[in-house]
């Protein structure tokens, strides 16, 4: 089952909030530049496996490898330096920054030197001039200066993936980035994580099965913490136990 | 905005003049509650980089500033008693000598109580804090040699080169510059690398360590930082007074600073400056009607809190308050 050449492995990972099983004996193997969609009802333990493989959560069971490395019981700092990122499913930001600022911080992890106590990070052109391009990159140009506690909701589920995305990961992990968007904003999620794949390595969790259907590579769909099937998206579509277990109610 | 740069100007400008007022009235008086003012503002805004940017609420501040104190104090007896500090080291009346001395033994001592205090967060931190400092407290007062609980009492103030810290006008002058030039630090630190992650433990401790950052260190850091400001205060203070007690490193020290904080305007660097003032003027001036001045001052506190978020200053300056 092993694929050496995978970017990602997640091996038997399992894990328990008192009688609930979160995770239940899960593999995962996302090879470099795939789009890997995790799906699953509500409850299913996707955010769990996603703060496990990020290193906020410790597994009670299994072991983490990603890029050659045994990352299971590293701290998060390790495995962002090794080039994980991940946003969160409810919008996580630096609410009295301004949008530029937020950005800014997460270009600043990411080339460390953040002991320097002297020079104004406002106007360090190193961390502004990337910042904006990505803020740009995202459809909040001109947002800049607007304090991130302001912007509109699906302004803010935009902030939070152009801050992952400004740590320069190799791996993103994307809790429902979609959540509680738009359509219109959905439409240009879609299209930005469409121009991001291939150049980085997505874990891909949404409910908005539209999207998944067009992004996914591969489909790994989990109920109860188990994975029961992971293949392509047609295979997907056409698996008996998936649609029974979870598209059903979902008429796809 | 714009009215900032102004309440800024007219602030110093007011502080600059004001010497010149008290020798055209002749009163002394009011030229040293001046300089005990710049101090306390001095240690309130250390403190404030603590509450006010890192979301540190400790309540062990005073312990600093009662140390700078206590080293100017301690120093200054040894000096006048012709007598060695255990044993080993003359005493010392040089300012360029004591005050660093003071500010780098403040800043050790922050180090230390956050290696101890900073791997808990909220009511434990408060209470760590609080705990370390009134350990520090019952020490100085069991220090026989040093007074105990009555403390020291000194002849004069420090020499400091080409200034008579005697006279009054020399050392009020030499505190506003010194609570101008960390002012100015302070400023530089809130806007730097350093300054913006702490800002961003803060808001979002889980966003920062998922970006990759652990905020330890760095809270390290400012605390050391915080605590050599508050060093330089207290042995400001030993030198203003002329006497130093272990009463400077007793909690309510550390409550008195942090109502200076909040009642002046928190997460800004006027604010603490004006909160500084606001409190020692309304003690003073209602110490002549009633010693129960306390009793005043509690629902001010809360009307403050519940009305003016960011305390007097943010009245003042409105929506731009925050420094930085
Ligand atoms: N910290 C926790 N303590 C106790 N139980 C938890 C905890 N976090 C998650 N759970 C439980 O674990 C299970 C999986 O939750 P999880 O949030 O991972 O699901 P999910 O697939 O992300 O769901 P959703 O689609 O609603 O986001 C749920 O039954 C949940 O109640
Ligand atoms: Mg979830």
């Amino acid at each position: 089952m092993a694929e050496p050449a995978a970017l990602l492995h997640v091996e038997g990972l399992s894990k328990h909030f008192g009688a609930v099983t979160a995770t239940d004996n899960l593999n995962l193997h996302i090879a470099p530049g795939e789009l890997h969609a995790l799906i699953g009802p509500n409850g299913a333990g996707k955010t769990t496996a996603v703060a496990q493989i990020a290193g906020e959560l410790r597994p009670d069971s299994g072991q983490i490898v990603f890029a050659g490395h045994t990352i299971t019981d590293w701290p998060i700092q390790r495995r962002v330096k090794l080039g994980l990122a991940r946003s969160y499913q409810i919008t996580s930001l630096f609410p009295q920054f301004t949008a530029l600022d937020n950005v800014a911080l997460a270009v600043q992890a990411h080339q460390g030197h953040s002991l320097r106590a002297w020079r104004n990070a406002h106007r360090d052109p190193r961390l502004r001039e990337p910042a904006r391009l990505w803020l740009e990159k995202l459809g909040l140009a001109g947002r800049d200066e607007i304090p991130a506690a302001e912007l509109a909701h699906g302004e803010q589920r935009q902030l939070e993936l152009a801050m992952a995305l400004a740590t320069n990961p190799r791996l993103l992990l994307l809790d429902e980035p979609m959540a509680g968007m738009g359509s219109e904003d959905s439409q240009r999620l879609i299209s930005l994580l469409r121009s991001l794949k291939g150049d980085y390595t997505i874990l891909l969790v949404e409910h908005d099965m539209d999207a998944v259907f067009a992004l996914a590579d591969r489909i790994t769909v989990l109920v109860y913490g188990q994975a029961i099937a992971c293949d392509t998206p047609q295979a997907i579509r056409a698996n008996e136990q998936v649609r029974t277990a979870y598209l059903g109610e979902q008429d796809v | 905005m714009a009215r900032k740069p102004l309440i800024i100007f007219l602030g110093l400008a007011i502080l600059l003049l004001l010497p010149i007022y008290a020798a055209a009235t002749n009163d002394l008086y009011l030229l040293s509650l001046s300089s005990r003012m710049l101090i306390y503002a001095l240690a309130a805004v250390s403190l404030d980089l603590l509450i006010g940017y890192g979301g540190m609420i400790s309540l062990g501040h005073a312990a600093f500033f009662g140390l700078g104190a206590y080293v100017g104090g301690i120093l200054a007896f040894h000096y006048q008693e012709f007598s060695l500090f255990f044993g080993l080291l003359p005493g010392s009346n040089q300012a360029l000598i004591v005050w660093p001395l003071a500010v780098l033994i403040s800043a050790l001592a922050a180090a230390v109580f956050g290696l101890i205090s900073l791997r808990t967060s909220g009511a434990y931190f408060i209470m760590i804090t609080l705990a370390l400092a009134q350990m520090l407290f019952f020490l100085f007062t069991s220090f026989s040699t040093y007074g105990g609980e009555d403390g020291i009492s000194l002849w004069q103030r420090n020499d400091f080169p080409y200034l008579d810290l005697d006279n009054r006008y020399h050392f009020y002058y030499l505190c506003l510059g010194l609570l101008v030039g960390f002012v100015g630090l302070c400023q530089r630190l809130v806007n730097s690398r350093l300054g913006m992650v702490i800002r961003a433990s803060k808001q979002n401790e889980r966003r920062l360590r998922a970006l990759g950052i652990n905020p330890l260190p760095y809270r390290l850091v400012w605390l050391t930082i915080a605590g050599a400001g508050a060093g330089l205060a207290g042995v400001l203070l030993m030198n203003h007074s002329h006497y130093v007690s272990p009463a400077l490193l007793h909690w309510t020290q550390s409550g008195e600073l942090m109502v200076m904080v909040i009642l002046g305007g928190l997460g800004t660097l006027y604010g603490p400056i004006l909160g500084a003032m606001s409190l020692l003027l309304l003690e003073e001036w209602l110490n002549q009607y009633t010693e129960h001045w306390q009793l005043v001052l509690g629902p001010l506190l809360l009307l403050v809190v519940l009305f003016a978020r960011r305390g007097l200053y943010g009245l003042l300056a409105g929506r731009g308050a925050r420094d930085g």
